[in-house]
């Protein structure tokens, strides 16, 4: 399990890996939002919260089919189904791989995308704690997404359709976090509805995935 | 241990493609399958790997026994041949990356990434993967395409050598593959006759 932890990670740092790829995006959001709504600090503050949380779940959609997609093309797929190493562990180490790669660096840099976007001053750590326990559940679902799709050729459309309505609680009580952070109100109720999705996702979806995997290998 | 199947009836795409398949593979034996293309070798040994149900019949041994080398070589090609190998080797609890790479004459490219390695380099690398599985029984698929016949000879000392340590392979293949000791089955005699189960529906196999 740890030998393919440090696989995928040492694959979405090498060359090509796409590591960069969700980060990247969600930098450019960030910095373009501004200057299409222009710089009235108070509707950016406003909008702010939902931003940074759109933001951060489409970077992460992004890079969803590679979860899967490659390792079925180059035949590891077939060899981890058939290695010692349960598929549902290996949904959940990939899974893990993704965060680590994808959801961890937004965690990281959201905070400094915030000033651009005027975020009240103390919604900040709510972003950051909101984004901690959410992107978790980003990619876990997306890892079942891909599982669901991964023999597809272009897949990547049909991913995408499938993973978002799945993706809609996460962003609700996401969002709902920072905003109520950011008014100075009780974030309790939608911090522990996003714990409660994130813990679910991750109890049952490696399951899942590991029996889509299973369908779609045949 | 022995690899036993009896009565196996496997399919592709919801369709029957062999039926009544049965022979008993020993340990230290070969066997090589053969037939036309499209007569169902690829899907047979990926039954056996557990890879896909079979829709009837009994295989003795569980597919933890097994270690399954098909067209695809399951190679990153940013990693280098030793970590390729290495990972495989951690996966499977092993170790003796070395000796598979000195086996299958790897040990000058092992700091090479696999992107930069010729097919039959590839393929190379993708045979000693099996030697890093420590399981008994090898499922080879083609094992010898885009392989010169220096390497051909390479591959058979090392089923050779797999055998005599008591470990067996069952192989698909065209050309002869200079293991003189093993056995053919010739997987046309199984073929299954065409026919639609009941209430067929392909959308759904």
């Amino acid at each position: 399990m740890i030998a393919l932890l440090t696989r995928d990670l040492r694959l979405a740092f090498r060359a090509g890996g796409g590591f960069g790829l969700g980060l990247g995006f969600f930098l450019i959001l960030a910095v373009l939002v501004p200057l299409g709504v222009g710089p009235e600090p108070r509707t950016l503050g406003l909008i702010a919260p939902g931003i940074l949380w759109v933001g951060a779940l489409l970077a992460c959609l992004l890079s969803l089919d590679r979860i899967f997609a490659l390792d079925f093309e180059d035949g590891s797929l077939d060899l981890l189904a058939t290695a010692p190493i349960p598929l549902e562990g290996v949904v959940a180490v990939k899974a893990l791989a993704h965060w680590l790669t994808t959801g961890l660096p937004l965690v990281l840099v959201a905070p400094l995308l915030g000033v651009l976007l005027n975020l009240a001053p103390g919604a900040y750590g709510w972003l950051v704690l909101s984004l901690l326990l959410g992107t978790p559940a980003l990619s876990v679902i997306g890892a079942f997404g891909a599982a669901l799709t991964v023999g597809l050729k272009r897949g990547g459309l049909l991913l995408s359709l499938l993973v978002l309505p799945l993706y809609i609680p996460t962003l609700v009580y996401g969002a709902e976090v920072v905003i109520r952070g950011a008014a100075g109100l009780g974030v309790t109720t939608p911090l522990l509805l996003l714990a409660g999705i994130t813990a679910g996702s991750a109890a049952l979806l490696p399951f899942a995935a590991a029996l889509a995997l299973r369908v779609n290998l045949r | 241990m022995e690899l036993a199947v009896a009565d196996l009836t496997c399919a592709r795409g919801g369709v029957p493609l062999l039926e009544g398949v049965s022979f008993t593979l020993p340990a230290g034996a070969a066997l090589v399958l053969r037939g036309p293309n499209g007569c169902g070798k690829t899907t047979l040994l990926r039954t056996l790997a557990g890879l896909q149900p079979a829709l009837a019949g009994t295989v003795s041994c569980p597919p933890e026994a097994i270690a399954y080398a098909g067209h695809a070589d399951g190679l990153k090609a940013v990693l280098t041949v030793a970590e390729n190998l290495a990972f495989w080797a951690a996966i499977h609890g092993q170790s003796g990356v070395e000796a598979a790479m000195k086996a299958m004459n790897l040990t000058e490219l092992s700091g090479r990434q696999a992107q930069h390695l010729s097919a039959g380099q590839k393929r190379r690398l993708g045979l000693a993967r099996l030697m890093v599985t420590g399981r008994a029984f090898w499922l080879l698929d083609e094992p010898t395409v885009s392989l010169d016949t220096a390497s051909v000879a390479l591959f058979a000392a090392v089923v050779r050598a797999h055998l005599a340590r008591g470990g067996a392979a069952l192989m698909a293949s065209h050309i002869d593959l200079g293991l003189d000791e093993a056995r053919v089955l010739e997987l046309a005699a199984f073929r299954a006759a065409p026919r639609l189960p009941q209430g067929f529906d392909e959308a759904f196999a």
